[in-house]
């Protein structure tokens, strides 16, 4: 009998719940795999997908969408061994199952701590609400590989944003296996995007494009690279999270900063004792 | 212009007069390999179309569009917010070309002709009962000559597909001669309803049908079945075209409708014509697209390609 060849992974983009090549066909080997180098044209599909997700992944209910990330944490729990085999700590996919769960857990809690009732001088209830953003482009940080990158995603999507997530060139080999970790829970396909590869390229075609509504440079480390991609999202008037300090602790409590910056407020006038 | 080819034409329009000649020569057209006419398709849709080509085939196909709105729910407001969109598809640049012709239902088309009035842009109506085409003779004339009488000047009508199926070749085309008589000098597209014919060899059979019968353009479909326009039975339409023009010297229009919703898959059907029947064809004259979403499609690629920016969905009108 011959002896059994092993198959080997490709890792694929992530974009609307299927794992494509790039459509430029190019990749890049990072630790002895082979990485999909996405291309411009991979972006503007990817936020296409993430566009078309919008609707529902926002108009779902926010226990739904919590109950949705929490099958997600499990999932990831479930995927232990297979991010420690990419040389991922123990430690560091435990503190990202629970971060996850965390900002699970805030789903239908965030509109109770940032909306409520306003006291008006005239007869009508006002009401404030927070609303997703909309799409939102996501420069993952470099490390910590895997805590890093869920720090970045959940608590964009938890409240109902959509994101394309521009993965780090070194550690694209965790991104791509969260992209199996979402596939295989029950998030819709859209909500969330990875693209593989250079930064230089897929960035600023996200920073600029104006079907895009927000933009998180935190994992963009080079200043000159930051400041042009602040000043392409101007354009349309983007939101935009400015790169984390280089010392950054993943660790800690992360606060509530980066679910609310990726929040409008709807504010309702209602006529009352008519 | 040779003997034969002027016999062969008295030849052609004297078939309409039986039945039997009728049948005789629409079967004795050579089938359609399916295999090679899908493949052929396909392959025609692999060119790579870039830079200041595709600018040029995205301007064409916005020139092409025939913004259509066929809704029960349509009203005076939105077709005139449709023919405004039609003069000026990006308010944003005024060298962005007007489209080749709004298209709506008969009792639409008064509103519409206001706005259009003096613009270049053609008004189409759809008429003869559309979108099923079964109703008497004379309901569907009434409908042509109202259509015309309030403005249009082209007008899209449908083939009686039941008689067609049947084999009463002969009715379906004294309908269209009558049809043409009553559209006057407003030109006249036949629509065949390619998802309902069932085979190509059919496609080619009609398509002939409404030649032979005075059509000026051949469209394919409605839009109101769940099969639209295809590549390969549009690659088939534009083959009896150019057999069409080959054997009488006339010229025919094709216009695909429905499903065309991507600038890439109108750079697609642009690239098959150019193969097909050659640039004679490439002009909104000659070639049309039947189509609502696919003008914002063709406004956002147009947009990149003179902004270098990918824009949104967000920027353009809703129709």
């Amino acid at each position: 009998m011959s002896e059994r060849v092993a198959v080997r992974k490709t890792y694929k983009l992530f974009i609307g719940g299927k794992f494509p090549r790039s459509e430029s066909g190019r990749s890049y080997l990072v630790q002895s795999s082979n990485v999909s180098l996405a291309s411009r044209k991979d972006a503007r599909d990817a936020v296409v997908a993430a566009r078309a997700a919008v609707k529902g992944w926002a108009g779902a209910t926010a226990y739904n969408r919590g109950q949705i990330l929490y099958r997600a944490a499990e999932m990831l729990e479930g995927r232990r061994e297979q991010f420690v085999a990419l040389g991922i700590p123990g430690d560091e996919v435990d503190a990202a199952v629970d971060r996850w769960v965390w900002y699970a857990g805030w789903a239908d809690k965030v509109a109770q701590v940032y909306g409520g009732a306003n006291p008006v001088a005239g007869p009508y209830f006002n009401i404030s609400a927070p609303e997703p953003t909309g799409v939102v482009a996501v420069v993952a940080p470099e490390r910590p590989a895997l805590l890093g990158l869920v720090s970045v995603i959940a608590p964009a999507i938890v409240t109902g944003n959509t994101v394309v997530v521009a993965a780090s060139p070194t550690e694209p080999l965790a991104a791509v296996t969260l992209a199996e970790v979402l596939a295989t829970s029950d998030l819709p396909g859209g909500v969330v995007n990875i693209l593989t590869g250079a930064i230089t390229e897929t960035a600023p075609t996200l920073a600029a494009h104006m079907d895009v509504n927000a933009i998180d440079l935190t994992g963009v480390t080079d200043a000159a690279l930051a400041t042009d991609l602040e000043v392409k999202a101007a354009e349309n008037l983007k939101r935009v999270l400015r790169p984390a300090p280089a010392d950054h602790d993943w660790s800690v409590d992360p606060g509530l900063d980066r679910m609310t910056a990726l929040l409008e407020t709807k504010t309702v006038w209602h006529p009352k004792g008519v | 212009m040779t003997a034969t080819t002027t016999s062969a034409r008295s030849e052609l329009s004297e078939l309409g007069r039986s039945e039997t000649a009728l049948r005789t020569f629409l079967h004795g057209l050579p089938g359609v390999d399916q295999v090679g006419a899908e493949q052929r398709a396909a392959q025609l849709g692999t060119r790579s179309i870039k830079t200041t080509a595709k600018a040029q085939a995205i301007d064409l196909a916005i020139r092409m569009v025939d913004l259509t709105t066929l809704e029960g729910a349509d009203t005076p407001g939105k077709v005139r917010a449709l023919a405004a969109k039609a003069l000026r598809p990006d308010p944003a640049d005024p060298s962005c070309p007007h489209v080749g012709a709004v298209c709506v239902y008969p009792a639409m088309v008064p509103y519409v002709a206001e706005v259009l009035r003096g613009s270049g842009v053609h008004l189409a109506s759809v008429a003869t009962a559309f979108p099923s085409g079964q109703a008497p003779l004379e309901i569907k004339l009434a409908d042509t000559r109202a259509a015309v009488a309030a403005g249009a000047d082209e007008i899209d009508m449908v083939i009686n597909r039941g008689a067609f199926l049947a084999g009463r070749y002969k009715e379906v085309y004294d309908e269209i001669v009558a049809t043409k008589e009553a559209s006057g000098d407003a030109h006249l597209k036949v629509i065949l309803e390619t998802g309902e014919l069932a085979t190509y060899d059919n496609v080619r059979r009609a398509s002939w049908l409404a030649m032979l019968a005075g059509g000026d353009f051949i469209k394919t479909s409605t839009g109101k079945v769940p099969i639209a326009a295809t590549m390969p039975v549009t690659l088939v339409m534009l083959e009896a075209v150019r057999d069409f023009r080959e054997a009488t010297g006339r010229q025919v229009g094709v216009k695909p409708a429905g499903g065309i919703k991507t600038t890439k898959d109108a750079i697609k059907y642009l690239v098959m014509v150019n193969e097909t029947v050659g640039p004679d064809w490439l002009d909104p004259d000659w070639f049309r697209f039947g189509a609502s979403s696919l003008l914002n499609d063709l406004l956002m690629q147009r947009t990149k390609l003179t902004t270098g920016t990918y824009s949104g969905p967000d920027y353009f009108t809703l129709d």
